[in-house]
């Protein structure tokens, strides 16, 4: 169960938005590029944001650059999930597998500020302070057991391989 | 039941009978990174303690994006991946030969292959016939080390092109429309299957253009069969004998039919601050132009320079307006010499570029300063993109950039044609 504030953000947030351009040159020091999260959109996040608060977006989250320090540097920043109406697939996948959870769920019910408990195991979102449950997107079963793992790197640190076999 | 490109390529590659929505583990012919993505990658691979490389020759690594280095970081970074091929035993695309998807067209990628690198417009690829996604760096490096990735089968988009284009329209224009109509997440996760008779009459370098930007939909892929004209482009480069036919079946299922008629299409561009913010280009008359960029992997090609070389011969930029040219590879600046369009850039009072990725990313070669605007051939005009989010990015055809360029502001390049 994972609780936390909600960070509300609009629709099409783009990796250029999340890890700007200009920082290109800071992307072996993951510590640094960090610090540039989001700050062309909400200059403050970085300042505000505590461990195991929420991103929450319009659709298209993530759209543009492969760059999967974007992903990182929201789970560096203490993001617990990204919640989403719907996410661009490079940065879908890049989440998943740096261990960052991308939900999909109806965030027109998700106001900045507002507190929220997810249950990732049972597929809802519940929204403590107006009291509205929503529930989240299926992801397909290789993401899950991913996810399970912590990334693609534990996971393939574990079973050496991909497996297609359900669990 | 027929299969689509989508579907055949990953059927083979993964042996089995694949369809939309299915779960593969496809074998990669051909896995890459760039010098953004390629140092994580690399760190993830030595954290996954799999420091293998399941088939060195199908791994290549290319330093385009900071190319030459502006940085003592982004030097260092060049050198980590320098020290990897050496000991690997992976090919390297040092400084100045050109932009990954580039090279990966005129020498790499084949029809029927799948092909993944770490970077998103790794789709211009598609336009052989190879299945070409991107991804991020840890998929890549895991690729790299077991040679396979797993992929769901995207359902697929058969967008249907038909007539010719006017005068001063070219593949750009086509690839804006369509995404000015569909959306910047109108086809994510799908692919775009293009065909119809404008495609089969097109050249592999509007292909190229069109593949390229079907990332800008949010398309898994942009993918084109593969015919004469792809032969012949083989051929050119010299690996004729890897091309062969695919095609999708006659009964292949689509998500999506979309049919276009070209032949009233104008020149379009792409408004701040996101690609489907689409205009003609004439409607935008007037909006003043600090900086022209025509290059990168979506309009860096031969064709796109003689475009623009065509309109600029004899005439000169705009006083208030910097004109940037950085052809998409060595092969293209050679040939651009050759033809003598380097000589008609330079006459015009433009600046031209190494062959790389130039200012399109934001790291150097041209970052814009605070409320300029910039008309770019590029893919993507994302706030903040080219360095500087107090900026503004307009794209649009090697065509409308030329034209841009000499009037000073956004300009129908039939005005000049």
């Amino acid at each position: 169960m994972l609780k936390g504030k909600a960070f509300k953000f609009g629709d099409n947030i783009s990796t250029d938005d999340i890890t700007p351009g200009r920082f290109f040159h800071l992307r072996s020091n993951l510590p640094e590029l960090a610090k540039h999260l989001l700050e062309d959109v909400a200059p403050s996040f970085t300042s505000r944001v505590e461990p195991g608060d929420f991103i929450v977006a319009g659709v298209n989250f993530g759209l543009g650059s492969s760059r999967e320090h974007a992903a990182v540097v929201i789970k560096m920043a203490g993001v617990a999930a990204v919640l989403a109406k719907s996410a661009a697939r490079i940065f879908f996948r890049n989440a998943i597998n740096v261990g960052l959870p991308v939900l999909i769920c109806d965030t027109d019910k998700i106001s900045d500020g507002d507190e929220l408990e997810v249950d990732l195991a049972g597929g809802m979102v519940k929204n403590l302070t107006s009291g509205v449950v929503l529930p989240l997107g299926r992801f397909p079963d290789v993401m899950l057991r991913i996810l399970d793992e912590g990334g693609l790197i534990p996971y393939i640190k574990k079973h050496g391989d991909f497996s297609l076999q359900s669990r | 039941m027929g299969k689509t490109l989508a579907e055949k390529i990953l059927s083979e590659k993964s042996g089995s009978d694949a369809h939309a929505g299915d779960i593969v583990i496809a074998k990669v012919d051909l896995a890459f990174l760039q010098d953004g993505t390629g140092p994580l990658a690399l760190r993830q691979l030595q954290a996954s303690e799999l420091e293998r490389i399941a088939t060195p020759a199908k791994v290549i690594i290319f330093l385009d994006h900071a190319s030459p280095s502006p940085s003592r970081e982004l030097a260092n970074d060049h050198i980590l991946l320098r020290d990897f091929t050496r000991k690997s035993g992976v090919q390297l695309c040092d400084v100045g030969e050109g932009i990954c998807h580039q090279l990966i067209a005129e020498s790499y990628a084949n029809p029927g292959e799948v092909v993944i690198g770490a970077d998103s417009h790794t789709v211009t690829a598609g336009a052989l016939g190879a299945f070409a996604t991107g991804m991020g760096s840890t998929d890549v490096a895991i690729a790299i080390a077991l040679g396979k990735t797993w992929l769901r089968v995207p359902e697929s988009f058969k967008i249907v092109v038909r007539g010719s284009f006017k005068r001063g329209v070219y593949a750009k224009d086509l690839a804006l429309h369509i995404i000015g109509k569909i959306g910047a997440d109108g086809a994510t996760y799908r692919a775009l299957e293009f065909c119809g008779e404008n495609i089969e009459n097109m050249g592999m370098s509007e292909r190229f253009t069109l593949a390229n930007m079907a990332v800008e939909a949010g398309a898994k892929a942009g993918l084109f069969s593969s015919d004469e004209t792809t032969r012949r482009y083989l051929e050119s480069h010299a690996r004729s004998d890897l091309f062969r036919s695919i095609r999708p079946d006659p009964d292949a299922e689509y998500e999506q039919i979309i049919e276009i008629d070209v032949s009233s299409l104008e020149p379009m561009v792409s408004k701040p601050h996101a690609v489907d913010n689409i205009a003609p280009a004439k409607e935008l008359k007037g909006e003043k132009i600090q900086q022209v960029f025509i290059g990168t992997c979506t309009n860096g090609r031969l064709e796109d320079l003689a475009t623009a070389a065509a309109i600029l011969k004899g005439r000169k930029r705009h006083p208030a307006t910097r004109l940037l040219i950085a052809p998409a590879s060595k092969e293209v600046l050679t040939q651009a010499i050759g033809a003598g369009y380097i000589q008609t850039f330079l006459e015009a009072g433009g600046t031209v570029l190494p062959p790389g990725c130039g200012p399109c990313v934001g790291v150097h070669q041209g970052v814009l300063g605070d409320g300029e605007a910039c008309l770019s051939t590029a893919n993507r005009n994302f706030r903040g993109r080219m360095g500087n989010p107090e900026a503004f990015i307009y794209l649009g055809s090697p065509a409308t950039a030329a034209a841009s360029a000499i009037a000073g502001e956004i300009t129908d390049p039939r005005e000049l044609m």
